[in-house]
């Protein structure tokens, strides 16, 4: 059995693990990282990534194949496309590839040494990694938990056969005739909608009665609208009960309790994700959980002494940009900087069709920290830039304190708007009011304008509506 | 409608001027004849004037605190009829009104020349943009004076200014902003860095960084200027003795139970102050220098044959000093009757100038607030004061035990220029025979 002993060991190394361990190696400190699987954990190798991929490729091979349609008010006509989902997966997969060994290098770089393995805790200062040439035991001063999060798992339709999670999904040779999303959050409509434009039908099965139902009816609205468009049906309400004995149906309970026979090829399961808290004998030191997550305070500090937890086994929102700072904040609280968790917003966005956006507080949760608040929509529908890119659908949506205009949330639907979350997360820690943002030239044209027109709108002067 | 003018009338005999201490009436008022309009203080009286018509004030003549001379003119009023003011002299009153010279006192700095900036063009002022509505709202809401945030509200500032925080250690919500919605800066953080940690670790013991500015007027201002003159031009010898008053206290209280027991309330109840009045008549008769008024700028001491004993007294507005006349004139109980008496006028503020003035050596007592011993300030231009501490008892050694006597000491200062150590204590010590042996007092 071998022994190291390093002042930080990182256990696992997904987005959150591997920026922690690449921050302590920059400020010198000794660090171990164990990884069971390829660097970059779920983000990089079956989440953010990949379905980025996938979705850029059924966007591409709709575009062409509206094209194909001869309906194009752009005057193109082309032949119907036809796709090799296998090329398709290979090109992401060569992505992915690609992005695993830039990590593997910045680790190396960093003078981070990466253990292959599965770890578990022997105690808390002690971890066992089960390698492929042996046991190897690792003493750490300070330890980080990064396991990650995984896909839940429904116990009447357990992963497996026609049933997938999103990994899987990822990874299919051929675009499945029908497919049944069960679960419309963001995971199931992203995916769905990229089945869709790839020519799959899909069924949306939601127990809620709309989709999307962590965001407002507003903002949601355009989504909603496109998913008509591409055919997608929605069974809002509705419940999932099991696969038919056959395995070629899906069993749902209607919003009006009737049973109903969905035909289908593939069960796309995306009804959330859990905490990786089995599996490593977290039993052995006992933490202080919050829920199913570990708890931690605002230095990410779990309820023992030199054990830090970041990521998705901490709590939601299960984002990879959370754990990339939490890492960061932990690697130089490791190395003795004074640091605390003191983030104003960490930004969301949906990669569905139009893309969601959101940062900062909602309006009804603005409502509820500040007693009047103001609110500037700006539809693109107004913006030339968007009108060019066919992209008329969705807004930039302001909300800010009445009194002094400080901006609490900003919210986006529409087409590209993912890289408009840049700039709403710099304005929401900048501290901006309505007036910082009103008083910055915005490019014309871009969407971007559709900010500035917002915060002008809450100001009740909008000069292009 | 006529105007009728009010000059500040002769208040007191050789008075040439007077502080103006309290406007009763403003610009407006109706007033009725004898209403009072003002009240002012002369070196030891303050007087009110009545208004001697009815009519409505039009203009007052000074501020609080200036010093007006006799005649000047300070009100204006509206009257009904012709008033005081003839048609042809209104240029007059207009000059009056345009600068008042009956102030003597410095002129104000706002009476200054007008300052060189010359005042904002009207189109400049348009130029300039309208203040952000939020602007006033927000530092209204959160006060960039530091007050603290609502509870729970998370300071405003960008990350690195939380990160700078963070290494100093500074707690941002300690932190006053002074951008808008009041944003913490970078000059913030220096600031709050210059003034030092104590503001971040008070817990609940605020700083207070107000001042507050009083101004000196009245009876302050002249118990003031009288405390400079005294301290700035005599040079004090202060002498302090202990008294054995306990024999004067077996006496005291005998007399207030028998005296007061035969002729009922027309006596007052003794204190002390009556026996040491009596003990220092029979001292000055020794030692006439000692009742004396110093004119240093003539050169001359003017000896008084009268024994007028001004006793300093505390009252709600400051220190006066009434002024029992004539105590080498009064037995022990009419000495007593005549403190008692001007103790309460000049409690309720109704001695008269004559009443505070004209001492030629005073007494003064901190009474029950006790203390070992004093240095009193001399009543210029007065030669001496005798200042009582508090009686109380102490161990005394008689030669062979130690007895519990009734102890007091007076702290009595001297103008040295005038009166030698020596004879200090031959006073003092004349002083302390005759109280330890009160019948010496009754014996001539």
């Amino acid at each position: 059995m071998k022994e190291i002993s390093c002042k930080l060991l990182v256990i696992g190394a997904g987005p959150g693990g591997y920026v922690c361990a690449i921050r302590a190696g920059q400020l010198g400190v000794d660090t171990v990282i164990v990884e069971a699987g390829k660097p970059g954990g779920t983000c990089l190798n079956v989440g953010c990534i990949p379905s980025k991929a996938l979705i850029h490729a059924a966007e591409e091979f709709e575009k062409v194949a509206h094209m194909a349609g001869g309906k194009s008010p752009l005057g193109i006509s082309v032949a119907a496309p036809t796709l090799d989902l296998t090329r398709t997966v290979a090109w992401k997969d060569g992505i992915v590839s690609r992005l695993n060994s830039g990590v593997a290098g910045l680790l190396k770089k960093a003078k981070v040494k990466t253990v292959q393995g599965w770890a578990t805790f022997r105690d808390g200062k002690t971890v066992e990694v089960e390698t492929e040439t042996g046991t190897q035991v690792i003493r750490a001063e300070v330890v980080v938990i990064a396991t990650g999060s995984a896909p839940v798992e429904l116990p009447f339709l357990p992963f497996g056969g026609p049933v997938i999670s999103s990994t899987e999904a990822l990874a299919l040779g051929e675009v499945p005739k029908k497919l049944a999303v069960v679960g419309g959050g963001y995971i199931g409509l992203e995916l769905g909608i990229a089945f869709a434009k790839m020519g799959a039908a899909v069924t949306v099965v939601e127990a809620l009665p709309r989709v999307l139902a962590q965001y407002d009816a507003e903002l949601t609205r355009p989504v909603v609208k496109r998913l008509a468009e591409l055919g997608i049906e929605v069974m809002a309400g509705a419940k999932a009960k099991g696969l038919s004995t056959k395995g070629d149906a899906l069993l749902v309970e209607t919003s009006d309790g009737k049973n109903a026979k969905l035909a289908v090829d593939k069960i796309l399961v995306t009804v959330g994700r859990k905490p990786v808290t089995e599996g490593w004998d977290l039993e052995q030191i006992d933490l202080d959980m919050a829920g199913k997550f570990i708890r931690i305070d605002d230095q990410c500090r779990s309820s023992m002494r030199g054990i830090f937890a970041i990521g998705d086994v901490t709590g939601e929102p299960m984002l990879a940009h959370r754990a990339m700072a939490q890492g960061e904040m932990v690697a130089e609280i490791v190395a003795g900087h004074k640091r605390s968790w003191d983030k104003r917003a960490i930004p969301a966005v949906c990669f569905t069709d139009p893309e969601l956006l959101t940062a900062g507080l909602s309006p009804e949760e603005a409502k509820a920290v500040s007693s009047e608040i103001k609110i500037g929509l700006f539809p693109f529908a107004a913006n030339g830039r968007a009108m060019t890119k066919l992209g008329e659908d969705g807004f930039v949506r302001v909300v800010a304190r009445a009194d002094n205009h400080l901006v609490l949330g900003i919210q986006a639907v529409g087409q590209g708007v993912s890289e408009l979350s840049a700039v709403f997360g710099l304005a929401l820690e900048m501290g901006a009011r309505l007036e910082d943002i009103a008083g910055t030239i915005h490019a014309h044209p871009t969407q971007g304008e559709g900010f500035q027109e917002a915060a002008l709108k809450a100001l009740g002067h909008a000069l292009h509506i | 409608m006529g105007e009728h003018i009010i000059k500040l009338p002769d208040v007191g005999e050789g008075v040439a001027e007077a502080e103006l201490v309290e406007w009763h009436v403003k610009v407006g008022d109706l007033v009725r004849e004898d209403t009072v309009l003002a009240a002012v203080m002369t070196d030891k009286a303050t007087v009110e004037i009545p208004s001697p018509v009815d009519g409505e004030i039009l203009w007052l003549g000074a501020e609080i605190g200036d010093t007006v001379a006799i005649g000047s003119p300070i009100v204006r009023l509206k009257v009904a009829g012709e008033g005081n003011v003839k048609p042809e002299s209104s240029p007059a009153a207009e000059t009056i009104n345009a600068e008042p010279p009956a102030k003597l006192a410095t002129p104000k700095p706002e009476a200054a020349p007008p300052s060189p900036k010359a005042p904002p063009k009207a189109d400049e002022a348009k130029a300039k943009p309208a203040p952000s509505p939020a602007s006033p709202k927000a530092t209204g809401q959160v006060s960039i004076s530091g007050a603290p945030r609502p509870e729970g509200e998370k300071p405003l500032a960008s990350p690195a200014i939380r990160l700078r925080a963070r290494e100093a250690g500074i707690d941002l919500r300690q932190v006053a902003g002074s951008g808008p919605a009041s944003r913490i800066s970078h000059e913030d953080i220096d600031a709050f860095l210059a003034r030092g940690p104590q503001v971040a670790k008070t817990s609940g013991l605020a700083r207070n960084d107000s001042i507050e500015d009083v101004k000196v007027i009245g009876l302050r201002r002249k118990i003031a200027e009288k405390m400079t003159i005294a301290k700035s031009r005599i040079p004090h010898i202060t002498y302090v003795e202990e008294i054995d008053v306990t024999a004067l206290e077996d006496l005291r209280a005998a007399l207030n139970k028998e005296k007061r027991a035969a002729k009922g309330a027309e006596r007052p109840k003794l204190t002390l102050l009556p026996f040491l009045m009596r003990a220092m008549v029979k001292a000055i008769a020794d030692q006439p220098n000692l009742n004396a008024l110093f004119d240093d700028e003539a050169g001359i001491i003017h000896q008084h044959g009268g024994v007028h004993i001004g006793i300093a007294a505390q009252t709600p507005s400051g220190l006066v000093v009434p002024v029992v006349k004539h105590a080498e004139a009064r037995d022990i109980w009419d000495c007593g009757a005549e403190v008692n008496r001007l103790a309460e006028a000049a409690k309720s503020g109704t001695a008269t100038r004559d009443e505070l003035s004209g001492s030629t050596i005073t007494i003064t007592s901190l009474g029950a607030m006790g203390g070992v011993a004093t240095t009193p300030v001399i009543n210029h231009p007065e030669v001496a004061i005798i200042g009582v501490n508090k009686m109380m008892v102490r161990p005394v050694w008689d030669g062979t035990q130690f007895m519990p006597r009734k102890m007091m000491n007076l702290s009595s200062s001297f103008d040295h220029r005038v009166i030698d150590g020596w004879d200090a204590a031959v006073f003092v010590q004349r002083i302390k025979t005759l109280l330890e042996t009160p019948a010496l007092i009754f014996v001539d």
